[in-house]
């Protein structure tokens, strides 16, 4: 297990941070997805969201960053604009092969104009890797250079795509402690996955749609 | 903002860089131009008087060769999807990588046309008139692409449908400029005013109205 740690310090989100969203439907490839998912969720609270395989998962993470249109519905959040407020880990990792894992920390860090001083390696547990090229990284230790960008740049919305994906057992200790962090300090936290998440009060089951919005 | 627009900057050009593209672009004009005498046969004045247009066609083939490398490779390792998020709109984003694009390939490009110019006959004294025509065409070059690039982003396997989409676009440049450098060489290294008017007028209209168009066609691919 990894111990308790600080990751990042206190930001100060705003406590009364509400994202809403009302009747919202989505349609890939020409057939309904999902349609109707009302669902309110506050700050400090994290949601999983389970479903088989072509539920809408995914698609439902990607209109939250306003990655995807909602066919129908909204959805709404009190402060501000989801997309410049969340982070988006997706199933591609968006990292780039022929950069180190510095270059690629610091490249992060300006994209998201944020110091790069606060991050240490050894807390990705990716220790003296520095110099090394991201392509010749496992693919657990890719998805824990993508976490980087969760403690770089402090965003209140953390939509994650099965973040235990390729992840070991630390991986998945190091996911849960940040999460469980991040909640702490107000953020909020919406999880797509297959497994049960640890860090979340709240759960959204797409595969039936009745229980949405379930505590 | 400015930073992060460096930032995109830089990463594209040490991109290119290390994955050898600048390099494959390079060679590629010069072997196009190499072989131009096998095929032409090496009479020396055949070659000056077609040398203009042989090394601007050639430019262009090389440049629509690296177009493919634009969006391609951040549309699909995810990166683009993170570019969305980020707090400078996509329109920036789009000229930020057309910058790094111009400074990693065309300049490389226009760092080798006056010594492939010189394998065609080319005589020094024109070098320079030859040189500002392509520099007055390049942001057109480069932006109609990023155009071609993200128009054809959805569509696998897209790189030869950018160049049927972006080659239309490219003509009155070619014409301009392959016009402006021929008069440059018959009259021994004069720069041709009116040529080069017109094509900083092409350049800098695209420059306006490129990255709206591309980063639409961005915003459309994701969806």
């Amino acid at each position: 297990m990894v111990q308790q740690q600080i990751f990042f310090p206190s930001i100060g989100y705003a406590d009364d941070q509400q994202l809403t969203l009302s009747a919202l439907g989505c349609m890939r490839g020409g057939r309904p997805v999902f349609a109707g998912l009302d669902l309110k969720l506050e700050a400090g609270q994290g949601l999983a969201i389970y479903g088989a395989n072509g539920t809408g998962k995914t698609s439902l993470l990607r209109i939250l960053a306003g990655l995807l249109m909602p066919q129908a519905g909204s959805l709404a959040l009190t402060h501000g604009s989801v997309a410049l407020q969340c982070h988006y880990l997706g199933h591609a990792d968006g990292l780039k092969a022929n950069l180190t894992v510095a270059e690629t920390l610091q490249f992060t860090a300006a994209f998201f104009a944020a110091p790069t001083s606060s991050l240490q390696l050894d807390e990705l547990g990716l220790a003296g890797r520095e110099g090394q090229m991201v392509g010749d990284l496992s693919a657990g230790q890719k998805r824990r250079l993508m976490l980087a960008r969760l403690i770089l740049a402090p965003r209140q919305i953390w939509l994650l795509d099965e973040p235990l994906t390729a992840l070991d057992t630390q991986g998945r200790a190091l996911i849960d402690a940040l999460a469980r962090q991040h909640l702490s300090q107000g953020g909020m936290v919406i999880a797509a996955s297959h497994e049960p998440l640890g860090f979340t009060d709240r759960s959204l089951d797409l595969s039936s749609p009745s229980d949405a919005g379930g505590a | 903002m400015m930073s992060i627009f460096i930032a995109l900057c830089r990463q594209h050009v040490l991109l290119a860089w290390r994955s050898g593209h600048t390099t494959l672009i390079v060679s590629f004009l010069f072997i196009a131009v190499l072989l131009m005498p096998f095929g032409l046969g090496p009479e020396l004045a055949l070659l000056r008087k077609l040398a203009p247009g042989l090394l601007w066609v050639v430019l262009l083939m090389s440049l629509l060769l690296s177009l493919d490398r634009m969006f391609q490779a951040d549309f699909e390792d995810g990166t683009m999807d993170q570019l969305v998020l980020l707090p400078i709109s996509l329109e920036m984003v789009v000229l930020a990588k057309s910058l790094g694009h111009f400074i990693a390939l065309f300049i490389p490009l226009l760092v080798a046309v006056p010594v492939a110019g010189l394998l065609l006959n080319i005589e020094a004294a024109a070098l320079p008139a030859l040189l500002a025509s392509m520099l007055a065409g390049a942001p057109a070059l480069t932006l109609l692409g990023a155009i071609g690039a993200a128009l054809a982003l959805s569509v696998r396997r897209s790189s030869m449908l950018t160049v049927l989409l972006v080659m239309p676009f490219y003509v009155p440049v070619l014409i301009f400029g392959a016009s402006s450098t021929s008069r440059a060489i018959s009259s021994g290294g004069q720069v041709d005013g009116a040529s080069l008017a017109i094509l900083a007028l092409i350049s800098l209209a695209t420059l306006f109205m490129a990255p709206l168009a591309a980063a639409a066609a961005l915003r459309v691919a994701i969806r």
